[in-house]
């Protein structure tokens, strides 16, 4: 019972990481009807900058604001010099040209960092578990990104729902020719949720980083899980992704802790544990592949026609 | 008296709250060169998708031949002789002209699961479609690039791959929209031409030319038929006239104009 | 396909001829290295040429191709394990398992359309690429080797260097063959209208939709070839060949060369292959290059290279 609790925790903590890797990409997706395939390596970028930051700085909390501000500016020149002027493109020239990213920014990791990975030590109070209920303790710094993540989450509402910016985005995913008709500096626009979407993914990045090693290639595993999700909630639709990411965390995370028990129930002890976290792995995909049959426009379509 | 060849029962459509197509019926019988007016926004385009399979109506039926063809999806409607000419030109941009009109033969031609002989060698494919783009007067310009055709070609190749499906009845969106005098005048000939041998169905804004040319006409607005007669009798109708024909600002308030 | 002299042809001729007189070079010189490089080009040109097939001419932009590439090359693998050596039941499995497979994701997912569908097809591939990764029994995660290659007696050998390349070759030109003739074929042209404009296409009388599946089934089973023979000539077969960015490799060496147009792809493999070759001797930072030029050639070489070598015709 408390190891359920326990996952459901890390399953919505996972979650909610995925939450704020996912909102850049649905918004960058939504509003620019751009396909970045290297929003990935922003998430990567993050985690790396955090790692080099916080061993400068000697204290976790600077050295990831400082992170956040270094993958912020490097998603606005990102911007600026390569994907805008993929604007209006077909997906395929933005993947094909998102594609060439991801292969960049490894190499330069490898190049700066070398490839081994890094570890990002967490501070020790950080690493002391909370009592949540009694009996039920749950490591702090779960808990923190968690927390974390839920404050992103309810600014990102209150912005997108409540400020100027926000209808100039949510009237852009819905129907793109409207902010050009409303004489919005599109450009500036742009580049401001760019660089949102980057901030978003370091974020993510930067506090997974502790959890994982900090290495190359990560981005992309999880930058596929977030495009799963942007299909599952509907492309542009910021509720979609969130609703969409708390439930492929939850399901991934239990699917990892409790599939391989289930499994050495009909299989032999070595075939249930590889081939469990194949199976939970494939469940996200059999989860996106059912969605989009049954409602090929994802659950919460920002686009309604 | 024998069947319609086409009729309409109390055809329903929504978008959203709009009702574009409302309790609309309609007969049209064989042999009939049927108009059907009204301002922008009427639902002129909207009953066309329905009765071609491109849309499906909420609820209502669609008769065909005496067969029940609401819920056949596009190209079963097109095997069963109905073609249609689309308001915003739709050809396949990258084709030649020629191309996109002997695709249209080919559709009716038995199956295209052919995989090994070379299309565009297959004689009478190409003498079909060379046929057709006669008739609307564009055989000298077979092979060009339909992106490279002018707008008028365009509209007459509309035409030219709608008569390659050897239809029986002939839906015609606004098939002058956006033609020059000439042009127009040329479409005009060719109508009456066609008529002859197809029933056809004619969405038009063009009210000299739907004069001139319909058997009947049925006047549409905001998705109802208000009139539903013979021209001289639609000139002299009333409501028409009050709606549409004589104050044209009583249907501004809909957004619309008649152009 | 009109013989005109120009740019793009002479390249496609000098090309093909090269390829057809390489060993004979190889031999003469004693380079067997580049014969295996050109082996493993041939190969992923033919896997390439089978996505171009959907992607180029039937306006399909699968993100999962690559997938076609490990079920060719595990059913190889796997009979191979359980003692069933023979060519002559393990290609026909490894079509027919590549077939079945594209006929399934091909009719899920041919009912997204544009970004819905490259990701559904992306989603496929990495189900795929799990599912491989559990078969514990063949290695899983770490791949499968194979110790003996496909044997077709008394036709050809596989393990000689020469006759292998040769039967890569073949099948590499006759794939392309058989795809010439498919895109001038009536179902070429419909499924080429459908690319340019399905409701148009559906209007005049095509159910569309079982021409795409057909079209999606056929590059499935090009590309399962590609993938029998790949696994023949790394002796190995693992998960690695199904990740999404193979897929990615595919989709890049079919725009590189050209989409729709019939040698491109063969052209995108052979510079994209041998750019990272050389770059990798240069550098070991290769992508370092690779990356920013797939961006430059995105922004600035629509097209590809066949495209720049100025024929855009497609068929
Ligand atoms: N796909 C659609 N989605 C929403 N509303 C539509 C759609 N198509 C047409 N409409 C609406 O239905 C009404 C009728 O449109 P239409 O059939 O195009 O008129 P007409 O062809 O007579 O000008 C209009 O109010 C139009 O805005
Ligand atoms: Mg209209």
């Amino acid at each position: 019972m408390f190891l359920l609790i326990e996952q459901l925790l890390n399953g919505l903590q996972f979650g909610l990481l995925l939450f704020l890797l996912a909102a850049g990409l649905t918004l960058v997706f939504g509003i620019m009807d751009f396909v970045n395939l290297a929003h990935g390596s922003l998430y990567m970028m993050g985690a790396y900058f955090a790692a080099t930051f916080v061993g400068w700085t000697d204290s976790f909390v600077l050295g990831a604001i400082l992170a956040l501000a270094a993958t912020l500016l490097l998603g606005i020149a990102l911007e600026f010099v390569a994907l805008r002027h993929l604007y209006g493109r077909d997906h395929l020239d933005q993947v094909l040209a998102t594609f060439g990213l991801i292969l960049f920014f490894n190499d330069m990791v490898r190049l700066i960092w070398g490839p081994a990975g890094l570890a990002l030590p967490l501070p020790a109070w950080l690493t002391t578990p909370v009592q949540l209920l009694p009996g039920v303790y749950y490591p702090a710094y779960r808990l923190s990104i968690i927390i974390v993540a839920l404050l992103v989450a309810a600014m990102l509402y209150l912005v997108v729902m409540r400020t100027r910016i926000g209808m100039l985005i949510r009237a852009g995913a819905s129907n793109r020719e409207m902010i050009g008709a409303l004489g919005i500096n599109i450009k500036l626009l742009f580049t401001l949720v760019f660089g949102l979407g980057a901030a978003l993914a370091g974020l993510a990045g930067l506090m997974q980083a502790p959890i994982l090693t900090v290495q190359i290639g990560m981005g992309e595993n999880i930058l596929i899980l977030a495009f799963v999700i942007i299909v599952i909630g509907g492309i542009g639709s910021i509720r979609g992704a969130f609703l969409a990411a708390i439930f492929v965390g939850i399901i991934d995370t239990l699917g990892r802790a409790f599939l391989p028990d289930l499994l050495r129930k009909v299989l032999s002890g070595a075939a249930a544990s590889t081939a469990a976290p194949a199976l939970s792995s494939m469940l996200i995909y059999l989860l996106m592949a059912i969605v989009l049959v049954l409602r090929p426009e994802g659950l919460f379509p920002a686009t309604k026609r | 008296m024998a069947d319609p060849l086409l009729r309409v029962d109390n055809l329903v459509r929504r978008f959203g709250g709009i009702l574009a197509t409302d309790n609309l019926s309609l007969e049209v019988p064989r042999g009939e060169l049927h108009a059907i007016i009204g301002p922008n926004g009427a639902g002129k385009t909207t009953l066309i998708s329905q009765l071609t399979g491109q849309l499906m109506p909420n609820s209502g039926t669609v008769h065909f031949a005496g067969r029940d063809i609401t819920r056949l999806p596009s190209y079963r409607r097109s095997a069963l002789g109905l073609a249609r000419s689309f308001q915003i030109t739709s050809l396949l941009k990258d084709f030649t002209a020629i191309d996109n009109v002997a695709l249209a033969a080919q559709a009716h031609d038995g199956h295209s699961f052919r995989f090994w002989g070379d299309a565009r060698k297959e004689r009478h494919l190409r003498d079909a479609a060379r046929a057709a783009l006669e008739r609307v007067g564009l055989a000298a310009r077979a092979d060009v690039l339909v992106s490279e055709l002018s707008h008028g070609e365009q509209r007459e190749l509309e035409l030219a791959v709608a008569l390659a499906t050897k239809p029986q009845l002939l839906l015609l969106d606004e098939p002058m929209a956006g033609l020059g005098v000439t042009e127009s005048a040329r479409m005009v000939t060719l109508l009456k031409e066609l008529r002859k041998e197809f029933t056809i169905v004619l969405v038009e804004h063009d009210m000299e030319a739907v004069f001139a040319l319909a058997d009947r006409i049925t006047v549409l607005v905001y998705g109802r038929v208000i009139a539903c007669d013979a021209p001289d009798a639609i000139r002299r109708h009333e409501e028409v006239k009050r709606a549409y024909l004589g104050e044209q600002h009583a249907v501004t308030r809909h957004g619309g104009q008649i152009g | 396909m009109k013989s005109k002299l120009n740019a793009s042809n002479a390249v496609v001729a000098v090309v093909c001829a090269a390829l057809v007189l390489l060993p004979i070079y190889s031999a003469a010189t004693g380079n067997i290295f580049i014969l295996t490089l050109l082996t493993r080009i041939i190969i992923f040109a033919l896997a390439a040429s089978s996505l171009n097939l959907i992607m180029g001419y039937g306006g399909m932009m699968s993100f999962g191709h690559a997938a076609y590439l490990g079920i060719g090359g595990y059913a190889v693998g796997i009979l191979a394990a359980e003692d069933i050596g023979s060519g002559f039941i393990q290609w026909p499995v490894a079509l027919a398992v590549s077939a079945l497979f594209a006929l399934v994701i091909g009719s899920l997912s041919l009912r997204t359309r544009g970004v819905y569908f490259i990701m559904i097809t992306l989603a496929f591939a990495q189900m795929a690429y799990y599912v491989a990764s559990a078969l514990s029994r063949y290695g899983g995660d770490d791949g499968l080797t194979i110790y003996k290659r496909s044997t077709f007696d008394g036709l050809i050998n596989l393990s000689d260097r020469t006759q292998f390349y040769y039967l890569c070759l073949g099948c590499l030109f006759g794939g392309i063959y058989l795809i010439w003739r498919i895109v001038n074929s009536r179902f070429g042209l419909v499924v080429q209208g459908v690319r340019s404009n399905e409701q148009r296409m559906q209007a005049i009388g095509f159910p569309a939709y079982r021409y795409r599946l057909t079209c999606f089934v056929i590059a499935g089973t090009i590309c399962g070839l590609a993938g029998a023979l790949l696994a023949n000539n790394t002796d190995f077969v693992s998960p690695a060949v199904m990740y999404w960015t193979r897929s990615g490799d595919l989709m890049v060496m079919v725009i590189l060369g050209g989409m729709g147009s019939l040698f491109g792809p063969l052209i995108g493999a052979i510079v994209y292959l041998v750019l990272e070759e050389l770059l990798s001797q240069f550098t070991e930072y290769w992508a370092l290059i690779m990356g920013p030029l797939l961006l430059l050639i995105v922004l600035f070489a629509r097209g590809g290279i066949m495209g720049l070598l100025g024929r855009v015709r497609r068929g």
